[in-house]
């Protein structure tokens, strides 16, 4: 049975936008590793791969680790070229740098410059998107106000701590206002307030018309942000669906769900 | 040009809110003065002695701004993924490494300016007259030859994850060109045929940087100045290596994994 054949795909949600404009189209995606040197022994990644994400929904991106969740994204953000088929963000292919102008980034791990002050950090990637001035200035108060940073805003970044540190990650995510949000598992490492500002920000670009795709092991929170998830293991597109509707189809919670689909059998409880 | 000279910008930040080069310049400063002060056998020609020392002390300070700072570059942003939220832009690759490249260039001419001023000042001093055109052409030709110098070690921190083997490396080209280059097509008429044409090869493949070295003497000599068209072919010389380079490192770039 092919991957397609095999993917289950629920009844559209009352839910979600009535407008049905593709912001993500992923056409028969393949991403190999090669692990030799010369190219022998490839690892598949991600097997033909063929999702489309609409505008203004919260998108979740499900899967264990290894799925292929991140080289997916890391295609879609043109960090990785395809092994074969294609992904358009905006209709624009992801291999042009132009296909970036409306994305706001937000990576599982990363540190910023550390010799930089958030604010100069925010300019800096401002001015990449050509943002000038006096909107340059409104865009950054903004963001940092968005994440509670404003007054730390003159001190370098490497005396902040861990979570100012994932708080300036999403500063820099928003400083274009982006149409489009990829969040790589946000939570991650977060304590309950910066989870708490995180989903925050999330609902707000929601009720902006945003959209917002994010991979998350968090499952119940999820479950509360997201219109529709796709859960992927490896490599293949399982499902893909709206919550509700992959809730009342399956008569369980969403984590159930992702277990049963991935083949997890929970040990017995002890007595 | 805007997302090279945003790049560029972020390379000179770093510089100058790191150590490195406070401590060169001061190490080359302290020596300098130090022997500035002292005259041997009361001869009138001491200051030839100290331009050379003085020259000599910011050729290897330059080098190493030089080698160290670019030879960083890629492998740090990969190793702290601050690479990420970079290409996360609308920035190509060729721009990150165009944009690497003008900001350690820049950088090394900046710390260059210092450094002149500083051995203009002092040479003035000893010296009481200041050659104008003569310190322009040294540090113009200095700042080509670094030029060539960055662009190996970007394409150097695009081949190796290590800022350290990359360094040693780079160091061990430059210095070979420096003290070899001039002699390899001599050497090779010593040879046995293929050895020869490999050298004979060697020599017209290597960017000549010792052409550029030689103007250091003409400053210590009092030397008459190098004509200007000269100057202009020996940038050239320098811009087409740099662009040759350059490619080679986007090249490689362009399919590197970005993560470590």
């Amino acid at each position: 049975m092919s991957s397609e054949a095999a993917t289950i795909r629920t009844q559209p949600d009352a839910r979600l936008p009535a407008a049905r404009e593709a912001v993500i189209r992923i056409e028969g995606l393949r991403v190999e590793y090669s692990r030799g040197a010369f190219g022998q022994g490839a690892t598949v990644a991600v097997k033909d791969l063929d999702l489309e994400i609409y505008a203004g929904e919260a998108f979740g991106f499900l899967g264990p680790n290894g799925a292929g969740k991140t080289s997916t994204m890391q295609v879609l953000l043109g960090f990785l070229p395809p092994t074969r088929g294609a992904a358009y963000i905006y209709g624009v292919d992801v291999r042009q740098p132009i296909a970036r102008q409306r994305i706001g980034y937000l990576p599982e791990t990363t540190s910023y410059y550390k010799f930089l002050s958030a604010d100069e950090l925010l300019r800096f990637y401002g001015r990449l998107f050509r943002l000038r001035g006096a909107e340059l200035e409104s865009r950054i108060d903004a963001v940092l106000e968005l994440v509670d940073l404003k007054a730390a805003r003159q001190r370098l970044i490497k005396t902040y701590s861990k979570g100012m540190q994932q708080r300036v990650g999403l500063a820099q995510a928003l400083i274009n206002h982006p149409d489009l949000l990829i969040l790589d598992e946000p939570t991650s490492g977060l304590d309950p307030p910066g989870r708490m500002k995180v989903r925050e920000v999330i609902e707000r670009l929601k009720a902006q018309g945003r959209t917002v795709l994010f991979s998350s092991h968090e499952l119940g929170e999820v479950e509360t942000v997201c219109d529709r998830v796709a859960i992927i293991h490896r490599g293949e597109l399982k499902v893909v669906g709206s919550v509700a509707g992959l809730v009342r189809e399956y008569q369980m919670d969403l984590e159930r769900i992702f277990l049963k689909i991935i083949g997890f059998t929970p040990p017995p409880a002890q007595p | 040009m805007n997302a090279i000279f945003c790049l560029a910008g972020i390379v000179i930040k770093e510089l100058y809110r790191r150590k490195d080069f406070y401590v060169l310049f001061v190490i080359t400063a302290v020596i300098t003065l130090l022997m500035g002060t002292v005259t041997f056998f009361h001869q009138a020609g001491i200051v030839r002695y100290l331009k050379d020392i003085c020259l000599l002390l910011i050729w290897v300070s330059s080098l190493v701004i030089a080698i160290v700072t670019t030879a960083r570059q890629i492998p740090a942003e990969c190793e702290s993924r601050t690479i990420l939220p970079l290409l996360a832009k609308p920035v190509s690759r060729w721009q990150v490494v165009a944009g690497k490249f003008t900001g350690c260039w820049l950088a090394c001419g900046l710390a260059l300016v210092v450094f002149y001023l500083f051995f203009g000042a002092v040479c003035a001093a000893k010296e009481g007259r200041l050659p104008l055109a003569q310190y322009f052409q040294a540090f113009w030709l200095q700042w080509a030859m670094l030029a060539v110098v960055v662009s190996l070690a970007l394409l150097g921190s695009v081949v190796f994850s290590a800022p350290s083997a990359n360094a040693t490396i780079c160091f061990s080209v430059v210095a070979g060109i420096l003290l070899v280059g001039a002699y390899l097509e001599k050497l090779a008429a010593l040879q046995p045929p293929i050895l020869a044409w490999l050298l004979t090869l060697l020599y017209f493949t290597i960017p000549h940087l010792e052409w550029f070295y030689a103007v250091r003497e003409r400053l210590v000599f009092d030397q008459d100045l190098i004509a200007w068209g000269d100057c202009a072919l020996a940038t050239a010389y320098a811009a087409a290596y740099v662009g040759v380079i350059l490619c080679a490192a986007w090249l490689l770039f362009r399919r590197k994994p970005l993560t470590a």
